[in-house]
């Protein structure tokens, strides 16, 4: 039986197995490419979309379990008129990616930390930018975060 | 390669690719002088033929291989590197294009097609230089000779911190001159103008006088027909419009949207996808294996037995990870069950025991020297994983009798060559498709490619095409390691605080001494190779043996200068000659990180300062002990020369991921054996360092010496491990020698 949910603000209807991670029903069933496989075990966060607004670790995730809810994934940040989203844009401002395979999902948890925080401090950026990057991005990373939320580009020591 | 200094120098004697041994492209480069040298001599004019038919369409003209200008002024630069996210390919378009005076926003730079018409020329040049020594004798090498010897090695690798330094030193820089000449001889001709009257500048030739220009696209097609000049004149620095800026890299848009297709994202109509397990034990084979329960997974289709592997091939990768996981293979353990990390340790420490190097290096009399009660340390390294974030995926269609492979590895040519080989088709009929990388360090480098072999195999026996996906746990387990390694160092010290004698043996398979450099000035030094082999398959991993190499040496140059009673950067100073680049660097980082300054209560400081590919780099680590017993890294500051640097924001970049991946290997990264297998199964239990454990605060500056370029991807590496040892010592008084430091926190 298929399962019904939405993709990026549009109603799919998916025929994969329950226990089909969602991961690969959306590279391989729905052809959205930018989310990655890294580990398989929810171990890397390259698989992070969202559910329902929230961060998911879309390889360990059955797409039985998002029957019904919203994801959204890399595809689908950008606006109606192609415009990227702003976090996207501090990316490329800050020149973020190097081999660039695990920043979908770098980018989509920290939409998420973003919208949830509005402004986080580095306490809360390393708290909930666990993704591995293999290339050592992270102190662009934190730049772009920074960036896109009106705060300084370089990070102080001590600052809270 | 270095087969080729004793081979026959007649242009018809066959070069094997398998004389390129690793060591051969990973040393450091040589000041790169000398004659012009394009993708194609003047006597090889089928290659050009051949290049030039297989990229210029109707209004497109192609020049000196590397790069086409079409009638409506785009300019496509063919890249022979991989940009496994190093930001190469921006770097060599800005060489390329600042050379022919090109309009930034006109120009592509795309892979060069895997074929031997783009053997890269350039790099074998370089290679050649570095065996040698002697860039001079390879200046009288005709290059004729050199596009041969690149083409019939099938070079077209990245790896060794080359791509700027080599390629785009020798070979696109070249072409842009060149090129542009031919352009301005073309208008000169057009305009019926003297050439020195006229100029150029975004991809137009102009003369001032008239107030006339003409556009690089209506001169094209007549440049095209001139021989180019094999020796044009380059820029001098100060006219650069595009090089030493930080423009930026042409490769990021699709890196943010989700739109860059890399190796596991390629998919064609009734492709199917399949997982694969090789024997645990490196070494072992198959011996058999109960297909059922796999096939009777829903989705699944085909079980494949290889003789060391088997495959499970699915409509898709869900069901064929499902239909692995549910097979009980038996593999035998080609007589490795007794080896294990201990009895690596342990037949390093045997070897030296027993004193009978296998090669030996140095100056002095270091015996004499070390007199009876030298200072002795031991060091020891795990093997280390690369763990690049994309897992291997290539796809292979097998139809009509031609054989296509799309997917990233870091010799697309070689990559070719090897399908060639494991098909047994023709040359002609396999086609090697290069796509976007998701990391490599050494990974997918042409030594050990087995996932090119494997799917071959699946894809000659199967009606539809496949890609080959290598689940997380089979990269783990199926690694190019960096070697495990021990050291014993040894060293006596003179009533001036000065060294009197100073020995490095270690233990690894392969010398580290054509890549090591050790910068201090010591009356007797040796440096003694034993040899050690275990069963696992050993390589290249970002900056090779300089990692162990430099944590060996600079841990134990502390080791020294707390011994003398010396601060550490006054003890390396003393042993460093006067005005040399090393000796700036040194004191560069000094003065930047506060050196002389007090130290955060409950910190230490360390310092280390490594060679590598031409390249200096010192880094100083403010770091302390958590809690926890982990270490926590609190700054870096780190001083690089890397002679000069063709865009300042990638360059950086490198350093930043470059130190973050040393103190990451420092830090957590171990790969142990039991039992001839490896114990470490994913990312769950082989540690990356994450965005918490990174450091705040990375203050890089690039002194710019003007010494001839050094490589940028690697160097950051090697001085993270010893610098974070020692600031560790700084803070605690207890010395690391046993990399990772988590394992000994943990106790």
């Amino acid at each position: 039986m298929a399962i019904q949910t939405s993709i990026n603000g549009k109603a799919v209807a998916l025929s994969a197995e329950p226990d089909t991670p969602l991961l690969w029903v959306i590279r391989e069933e729905l052809g959205l490419t930018g989310t990655k496989f890294g580990c398989g075990i929810a171990a890397c966060g390259a698989c992070t979309v969202h559910v329902d607004g929230e961060p998911a670790r879309s390889c360990s995730l059955p797409v039985s379990e998002v029957a019904g809810k919203s994801i959204t994934t890399i595809e689908g940040l950008k606006s109606a008129d192609g415009t990227l989203h702003a976090v996207q844009q501090a990316w490329i401002a800050a020149q973020v990616p190097q081999c660039g395979y695990c920043q979908s999902g770098q980018i989509m948890a920290a939409v998420a930390l973003i919208e949830k925080t509005g402004r986080p401090s580095d306490a809360q950026i390393d708290a909930a930018m666990t993704n591995l990057c293999r290339c050592g991005t992270y102190p662009r990373i934190r730049k772009a975060i920074r960036a896109a939320t009106g705060q300084a580009a370089q990070a102080v020591e001590g600052a809270v | 390669m270095t087969d080729t200094q004793t081979a026959d120098t007649s242009p018809e004697a066959p070069i094997k690719r398998k004389g390129v041994k690793r060591r051969a492209f990973l040393i450091g480069g040589v000041a790169i002088v000398g004659a012009g040298l394009f993708g194609i001599s003047i006597a090889d004019s089928n290659a050009a033929k051949d290049a030039k038919a297989r990229i210029t369409g109707e209004g497109e003209h192609s020049f000196a291989t590397w790069l086409k200008i079409s009638e409506d002024d785009i300019i496509t630069i063919y890249s022979p590197h991989t940009d496994i996210g190093q930001g190469s390919n921006t770097g060599l378009a800005q060489m390329l294009a600042e050379e022919l005076d090109a309009m930034w926003d006109q120009v592509r730079i795309v892979s060069a097609p895997a074929e031997s018409a783009f053997a890269n020329v350039g790099l074998g040049r370089g290679f050649l230089a570095d065996m040698t020594g002697q860039p001079a004798i390879i200046n009288g090498i005709p290059q004729s000779f050199l596009a041969l010897i690149a083409r019939q090695m099938n070079l077209q690798i990245t790896g060794g911190s080359t791509a700027l330094r080599f390629t785009g030193q020798m070979t696109f820089q070249k072409v842009g001159a060149a090129t542009r000449l031919a352009l301005m001889e073309t208008a000169a001709k057009r305009l019926n103008v003297p050439m020195g009257e006229l100029t150029t500048q975004d991809s137009r030739v102009i003369h001032a006088k008239s107030s006339t220009s003409l556009r690089y696209g209506e001169l094209a097609a007549q440049a095209a027909t001139l021989s180019l000049d094999n020796e044009p004149t380059l820029k001098d620095p100060s006219q650069y419009r595009l090089m030493r800026q930080s423009l930026q890299r042409l490769d990021i848009p699709a890196k943010v949207d989700g739109s860059a297709q890399y190796g596991m994202d390629f998919a064609i109509p009734n492709m199917r996808v399949a997982t694969i397990q090789a024997a645990p034990v490196r070494g072992g084979k198959l011996i058999s294996v109960d297909t059922a329960p796999a096939l009777a997974i829903k989705g699944v289709e085909k079980v494949i037995k290889l003789d060391d592997a088997v495959a499970v091939v699915a409509k898709g990768y869900w069901p064929a990870i499902s239909g692995l996981r549910a097979l009980a293979p038996s593999f035998s353990d080609g007589s490795h069950a007794d080896i294990s990390t201990a009895s690596i340790f342990a037949a390093h420490d045997a070897l030296f025991a027993k004193g009978e190097a296998d090669g030996e290096a140095g100056e002095g009399n270091v015996q004499a020297a070390l007199g009876a009660k030298p200072i002795e340390a031991k060091y020891q390294v795990p093997f280390l994983h690369h763990a690049m974030m994309e897992p291997f995926a290539l796809t292979a269609q097998y139809k009509d009798g031609k054989l296509d492979i799309w997917g990233g590895m870091q010799d697309p040519l070689a990559t070719k060559m090897l399908a060639v080989e494991v098909s047994g088709l023709d040359a002609d009929d396999v086609t090697f498709h290069p796509m976007i990388i998701g990391g490599s360090f050494g990974r997918r480098l042409p030594m050990y490619m087995e996932i090119v072999s494997q799917v071959t195999k699946l894809a000659m026996q199967l009606p539809y095409p496949v890609k080959l996906i290598w689940s997380r746990e089979e990269e783990v387990a199926q690694g190019a390691y960096r070697p495990q390694s021990s050291a014993v160092l040894t060293a006596s010290l003179t009533d001036k605080k000065r060294i009197a004698a100073y020995r490095n043996d270690y233990a690894q398979p392969e010398s580290a001494e054509d890549e090591t450099v050790f910068p201090y000035t010591l009356p007797a030094v040796s440096r003694r190779h034993f040899a050690h082999v275990s069963n696992q398959q050993t390589g290249a991993w970002r900056s090779v043996n300089s990692t162990q190499q430099g944590f060996y040496n600079e841990s134990f140059m502390d080791e020294l200068a707390h011994a003398a009673g010396e601060d550490p950067v006054t003890f390396r100073r003393n042993h460093l000659k006067a005005d040399s680049r090393h000796l700036r660097v040194l004191d560069e980082v000094a003065a930047r990180s506060g050196w002389n300054t007090p130290v955060p209560a409950g910190r230490g400081r360390g310092v280390a300062l490594v060679e590598s590919f031409k390249t200096i780099v010192a880094h100083v680590i403010e770091a302390s002990v958590g809690e926890d017993g982990m270490p926590k890294v609190h700054k870096v500051t780190t001083v690089v020369d890397a002679g000069s640097i063709v865009n300042p924001e990638a360059a950086m970049a490198q350093i930043e991921g470059g130190t973050i991946m040393g103190l990451s290997s420092a830090i957590g990264e171990a790969i142990t054996l039991e039992k001839g297998a490896v114990q470490q199964s994913n990312l769950s239990d082989y540690l990356l360092l994450n965005m918490a454990q990174a450091p705040l605060v990375q203050d890089i500056h690039f002194l710019n010496s003007g010494a001839p370029m050094g490589g940028i991807g690697e160097p950051g590496v090697p001085p993270a491990a010893p610098a974070l040892a020692n600031a560790l010592f700084a803070a605690t008084g207890k010395r690391v020698r046993n990399l990772p430091i988590m394992t000994q926190a943990k106790g």
